[in-house]
């Protein structure tokens, strides 16, 4: 009962904080705009040969890197708890060190899921073609993607140490998962015809690739082939989850 | 029995009083009868030649120590001395390198999860989510540790109420100053009925007033509640006003442990201060007329450690304008808990960082070594 309470606890602090930074959920429109209004009607006029609108072909991809952006940030904040101490009184509180991990990253994938929900509607007011059931099918697939990459965010916080390396996250992660996922450009399957065969390669070990084909799959149904089978994407995804928990929650209770 | 059941009588005492509770004769009679049988009653800590060494580097050294149940132990040291690392492995945050502790009877290795349970932790360092607000914050932790939800309300008005935040409750944390935020720690670490309270540091960068403010809200703990409180500071002032008993440590070692006043005994006099423009001179003057080694000579000024001090100023004054050297002020002080360490050490507390520090540097400090 105790870690359930813990658990709970500590999940209600990150949405609240999370909910709490208006700045930030309003500003985080802004990248997904730029990504959708301007590079996708720029380079929708000149890609003509696929069935569907390139903007439509890239917002699975968008949701994607939304999901991806907030994951990894919401999990390295985890290094501004341990500069301002915060981090001590949750690690010396009486409850296991699983209780921890999870109540600290499912509170984080909720912002991450939420911050998607969020993806999806501007989609609707920008007039891609979404549907409630549409809705419902992506949210388990959004909230299993989120699991994997806080859990990697942890991960990787719990091995750094300054704030300075912030940064080169975006740089060394972030971007190239994004790159590297099919989100903007085909990188593997059927479309991806002259796409070297590195490329493919690399593709075939980013997490994120999977998920932006089993969204694209929902979203684009029939008007597109799919690059694996959807029970495959989600196999995927859950394997890299449970790897990546287990990972995450050993190296975030080391002690020294 | 023994002196712990002496203690618990005048504690309880000291409580029925201080809670403006009925004295209660039953009361203390059915304590004293627990005490009978209760035969080994353990100490509150009790550290087993407990060792950290960082990278080679030894913080602190086979470090065995008891504070007894009920007691306001301080351990006082320069910056650096092992407090904050002592502290941290009876806390459980870090893994002793050899010998162990035991806390409430739990072994702080083997038993880190019931140790946790029955200590509540003031760090050096700010640990409030500045984006929560103050009953958040408490909420949380009472969450944490396990504190049944129907008992939660009650309690954090209690412990809000103890520090006086009654009225900030509702306010997010980056509103609070300094010592309101101290005060809110302090509150936190007492909702889970802990035994134990660890302050380290507690009053490290407040100012003055702010500081006895705090030192009251622990004084009228220690009336209040039953409750061991260890308290680590660099602050003489601090350790010898909040404490029963002193540890003073250097060097990851306790040099000297015993209460504030016979420490101070130890010394075996007054503090003589001489305002003079030759202090050297009357230095070699005293010791060879009146065969008193041991004077420290400072700009402008020479101080001694003598037993009947008053007594012997006069002397001093006589051999002096004897000898043709200038005095230009005495003062005679009681000795302090500086004195003492100065005695023990041979040097002066270090002071530096901590207090000093403003801004993002003195949020650096605050990240987990």
């Amino acid at each position: 009962m105790t870690e359930i309470r813990g658990f709970y606890t500590l999940w209600l602090r990150e949405v609240k904080r999370y909910l709490r930074d208006r700045v930030r959920i309003v500003s985080s429109f802004v990248q997904p705009l730029l990504w959708l209004v301007i590079f996708g009607t720029g380079i929708g006029f000149s890609l003509q040969n696929l069935k569907v609108s390139f903007q439509q072909y890239i917002f699975p991809g968008i949701i994607g890197q939304t999901l991806l952006f907030t994951s990894m940030f919401m999990g390295i904040s985890v290094i501004w708890d341990r500069e301002f101490g915060f981090l001590k009184e949750i690690l010396v509180a009486p409850i296991s060190g699983i209780s921890i991990f999870l109540g600290k990253m499912f509170g984080d994938s909720t912002d991450a899921v939420i911050q998607g929900v969020l993806i999806f509607f501007l989609g609707l007011l920008l007039g891609i073609r979404l549907t409630a059931v549409m809705f419902l099918e992506m949210l388990p697939i959004m909230l299993l993607t989120t699991f994997g990459l806080v859990s990697l965010g942890l991960t990787i916080a719990s091995f750094i140490e300054n704030l300075e390396s912030f940064g080169a996250i975006q740089s060394f992660v972030n971007l190239p998962l994004f790159f590297l996922s099919g989100a903007l450009f085909p990188v593997n399957g059927v479309y991806a015809v002259s796409v070297p065969n590195w490329l493919r390669i690399v593709s075939n070990f980013n997490p994120l690739t999977y998920s932006v084909d089993a969204l694209r799959t929902i979203v684009l149904g029939g008007a597109w082939r799919p690059v694996y089978p959807f029970y495959f994407d989600l196999l995927v995804i859950c394997g890299f989850d449970i790897c990546m928990i287990i990972i995450g929650t050993i190296s975030f209770n080391r002690r020294k | 029995m023994g002196n712990t059941s002496w203690w618990r009588l005048v504690s309880l005492f000291h409580y029925s009083v201080a809670s403006t509770e009925k004295f209660n004769l039953r009361k203390i009679f059915t304590s004293l009868l627990y005490c009978e049988v209760d035969f080994e009653m353990t100490d509150a800590i009790e550290t087993i030649d407990l060792t950290k060494q960082f990278n080679g580097l030894t913080a602190v050294d086979k470090l065995n120590i008891k504070v007894e149940q009920g007691e306001v132990f301080g351990l006082l040291g320069p910056n650096g001395a092992g407090k904050t690392t002592t502290i941290s492995m009876l806390c459980t945050i870090l893994r002793p390198t050899s010998g162990t502790a035991k806390v409430n009877g739990y072994d702080v290795v083997k038993n880190a999860n019931q140790v946790r349970k029955s200590i509540g932790i003031v760090f050096q360092d700010p640990s409030i989510d500045d984006r929560l607000t103050g009953r958040e914050n408490l909420r949380m932790h009472a969450d944490l540790y396990g504190v049944p939800p129907s008992e939660q309300n009650a309690k954090i008005d209690q412990v809000l109420k103890l520090v006086e935040l009654e009225a900030r409750a509702n306010d997010i944390m980056r509103t609070y100053s300094g010592g309101m935020r101290r005060r809110l720690e302090i509150a936190r670490g007492l909702i889970h009925y802990p035994k134990v309270l660890f302050l380290d540091e507690p009053t490290i960068g407040l100012d003055p007033q702010t500081r006895e403010h705090i030192w009251s809200y622990i004084q009228e703990l220690k009336h209040t509640h039953e409750i061991t409180m260890v308290l680590t500071t660099h602050y003489m002032e601090e350790a010898d006003k909040l404490s029963d008993r002193v540890g003073i440590i250097d060097y990851g070692k306790i040099i000297a442990l015993d209460t504030p006043s016979k420490l101070k005994e130890a010394l075996q006099g007054d503090v003589v201060i001489i305002k003079t423009g030759e202090p050297e001179k009357l230095s070699a003057v005293i010791a060879k007329d009146l065969n008193i080694q041991g004077a420290r000579v400072s700009e402008g000024s020479l101080e001694l450690t003598v037993p009947r001090g008053k007594v012997l100023l006069p002397k001093i004054v006589d051999v002096a304008t004897r000898h043709g050297i200038a005095v230009d002020a005495v003062s005679v002080r009681e000795p302090s808990l500086e004195d003492v360490f100065i005695h023990f050490t041979g040097r002066e507390i270090r002071v530096e960082g901590g207090s000093e520090l403003h801004g993002l540097a003195a949020i650096r400090r605050r990240a987990i070594k």
